[in-house]
């Protein structure tokens, strides 16, 4: 029960103050710019726009700003900032294949078309924290090489897919269910699935993902493909009767290829076959894709005749839990006044201790 | 053609996006709260027809992308685009998926069971009835009870459907579930919520 | 003579895409001379629902929402134009409409292509020279390792 406290407008004031303050720090150490946050921080910009579920790097990067570096202070602030806002419809699906890729490589093929390209990644360093980082070192511009071989990136699971060994995707067009317009009615399908892990918390995702490897829910999977990169945005315009090219997004798809027993999709006669986990987020976000990818895939077991046992195949569990800003909401109501429920705690405890102690001496007069 | 179709749609709407929306919003929920009151909704909107002024004004506060528009008559290509520019509401041929259904003149209400009544966990997914009238006084005079009116008060619309007060009997006793109706002629308007009963004189 | 919708879509994908600055600064050069654009609708900032396929080329699905800038405009003689970026961008939109207005009219069409689009494009291909060029200096050249026996 919450009960109505007066009082305290003072107090909030002067915290509002105080944090202000202390955001800002040391007044001769120069301010955070937002273009600093945005191309320096840029993972924690694209972390902030993935679960915020908007993308908008400048708006992301103030959003970090303002919390300090709470990155899901930040994701509150751009949910926040999401329902201002009119939809005005919707973009084409967005084309992977048609990716600028800036990074794609495969676990499952060695030799793919196209190649493997490790782009801008932390995968191969050392995990050494350089010097360098202390100060402000200059870096060189990045080397350069001429695209010889024009060959597209075809999928990876495309490839599976044209030997007929993996479920293929089922193409169409279907309007899509949307999470953020009607409530969630278990079971949902794989659309809802896919829209509430792309804004899912990436701890929470990671930590499950990694439950599925351990064995908690059989997977055994193969990152078949990761590509990062820019795609454009096509949306319609009635008035003009086209589409029109509004601008680009950086995502990350990541297609994991996992072996089931006896399918009851995949080959045309029940054989066995293989099964995608898919994702696409936000960014560059290759730790969140795998771990989407992976609980994407457990609760597929349903179709291929498994038990669902374990908490990541567990699909109300892991949906109802992954919004960091719901969660967040209902742990923290924790610190608001409870008094009235606590006194009435405190009274039963005491009732309690005093009708034992009562018990107590009256079976020792016995 | 496509260019003459839009040609009106870029005309007409509010001259001040916000104060006019909130404005015609404040009018309207005015007129659900007190029903038999007869509301002006004075804006300098105009759409082309078969859309009333009070009509395209409400659309224009109200409607938006997630409320589909549904109009009763046959060629409604302008009010269509209309309403998809200044609104971004999309304009729908099935009347079962109507947020907000622009009724004809005289519309039969036999054919108003097609408009979605709501479900028992979301009442509010309902249609509501926006009904154009000769004029809103000097017809039949009908008696309205119910939230909102402290005894009774008196509409007397002129132009209403055949079987219109039995059907809003019926609709009544649908409650929650049931559809919302606002009758409009001209600028002005008088809504009659589900809640509110009608009975003849 | 009326740009064909293949025209039309090809300024308008040039000129939403392209780098703001240069954009203004090109805009600011002419914008004196330029018949001028009359509000429709917007400057407005918005958002639109971005989607995916599942498994990449199937189904869509809900992705996440994007901010976006719309607007319209109308010059005196009549055109209208029309621009929607990603982004909140109020001014580059009500530019970019005004440009799509003027590039119907043939005393300006050529204007546009020489002073907006075609700078445009031809700094996107540079920048996507760039990038790809980057980004293949970082692909792995396989090499097997030959075993020293057969």
């Amino acid at each position: 029960m919450y009960v109505a406290v007066k009082g305290g407008e003072k107090a909030i004031e002067n915290a509002h103050a105080l944090m202000a303050d202390r955001r800002r720090g040391d007044r001769s150490v120069p301010a955070l710019g937002i273009e600093q946050i945005a191309s320096q921080l840029s993972l924690a910009v694209d972390r902030v726009m993935a679960e915020g579920s908007l993308y908008d790097p400048e708006l992301a990067a103030m959003a970090v700003r303002q919390a300090r570096g709470d990155l899901i202070e930040a994701i509150f602030l751009l949910r926040a900032y999401r329902t201002t806002l009119s939809r005005f419809g919707n973009a084409k699906p967005l084309d992977t294949n048609a990716m600028r890729i800036e990074r794609r490589v495969s676990a499952t093929f060695k030799d793919i078309p196209g190649g493997q390209l490790l782009g801008p990644t932390f995968d191969y360093t050392h995990r050494l924290i350089d010097p360098a980082m202390a100060g402000d070192v200059s870096v060189a511009e990045p080397l350069r090489r001429e695209r010889e071989d024009d060959t597209a990136c075809p999928r990876v699971t495309d490839i599976l897919d044209g030997q007929g060994l993996i479920e293929p995707d089922v193409p169409g067009d279907a309007e899509p269910a949307d999470l953020t317009r009607s409530a969630t009615a278990y079971p949902v399908e794989r659309d809802l699935r896919l829209q509430a892990l792309a804004r899912g918390d990436e701890g929470f995702l990671l930590a499950l993902g990694y439950s599925t490897q351990r064995g908690y829910g059989r997977t055994h999977p193969f990152v078949g493909e990761i590509r990062i990169g820019m795609v454009d945005v096509e949306i319609d315009v009635p008035e003009l009767g086209f589409a029109v090219r509004a601008g680009s997004v950086r995502v990350t798809e990541c297609q994991m290829v996992s072996q089931f027993k006896g399918g009851k999709s995949g080959g045309p006669d029940g054989e066995p076959s293989f099964t995608r986990g898919y994702v696409l987020v936000y960014g560059q976000r290759k730790r969140k894709a795998k771990s989407v990818s992976l609980d994407d895939l457990a609760p597929l077991s349903d179709e291929f005749g498994e038990q669902r046992n374990a908490p990541a195949q567990d699909e109300e569990f892991v949906l109802e839990h992954c919004d960091n800003v719901q969660a967040t909401g209902f742990v923290e109501h924790l610190k608001l006044p409870h008094y009235v429920d606590f006194q009435a705690e405190l009274d039963l405890l005491r009732t309690l201790r005093r009708e034992a102690n009562e018990h107590a001496t009256r079976e020792a007069a016995e | 053609m496509q260019a003459n179709t839009y040609a009106a749609a870029y005309e007409g709407g509010f001259e001040s996006p916000v104060f006019g929306a909130q404005a015609v919003f404040r009018s309207v929920m005015d007129a659900m709260a007190r029903p038999g009151t007869i509301v002006d909704l004075a804006q300098p909107v105009s759409a082309p027809a078969p859309l009333e002024t009070a009509a395209a004004a409400f659309l224009a506060a109200l409607a938006d992308y997630d409320s589909p528009v549904w109009f009763e008559v046959e060629d409604a290509e302008a009010a269509s685009a209309w309403v998809e520019f200044q609104t971004g509401a999309p304009v729908i041929a099935d009347p079962q998926q109507a947020a907000f259904a622009v009724l004809a003149k005289g519309s039969a209400v036999t054919d108003w069971r097609r408009f979605s009544i709501g479900t028992s966990s979301y009442p509010d997914a309902s249609a509501t009835l926006l009904l154009p009238v000769e004029a809103l006084e000097g017809g039949v005079e009908l008696i309205l009870t119910g939230p909102g009116i402290e005894t009774q008060a008196r509409i007397a619309p002129r132009g209403l459907p055949e079987g219109f007060v039995a059907a809003m009997q019926a609709n009544a006793a649908l409650y929650p579930l049931g559809l919302d109706i606002l009758l409009v002629c001209g600028s002005r308007v008088s809504a009659l919520p589900r809640t509110t009963r009608l009975t003849e004189v | 003579m009326q740009a064909t919708i293949p025209d039309r879509k090809r300024v308008l994908d040039a000129l939403l895409t392209a780098a703001t600055r240069p954009l203004a600064q090109a805009y600011e050069a002419l914008s004196a001379t330029m018949p001028q654009a009359l509000p429709v609708r917007g400057p407005e900032i918005g958002m639109v629902m971005l989607r995916g396929r599942i498994g990449g080329g199937g189904q869509p699905f809900n992705l996440g929402e994007a901010t976006v800038t719309r607007a319209t405009v109308r010059l005196e003689s009549g055109e209208i134009g029309h621009a929607v970026l990603l982004g909140r961008d109020m001014e580059k939109a009500r530019m970019v409409a005004h440009l799509d207005a003027l590039a119907q009219r043939d005393d300006w069409r050529a204007t546009v292509e020489t002073r907006f689009v075609a700078p445009a494009l031809e700094a996107e291909a540079e920048e996507r020279r760039r990038q790809v060029e980057e980004v293949e200096a970082t692909r792995v050249d396989f090499f097997t390792m030959v075993r020293g026996e057969d």
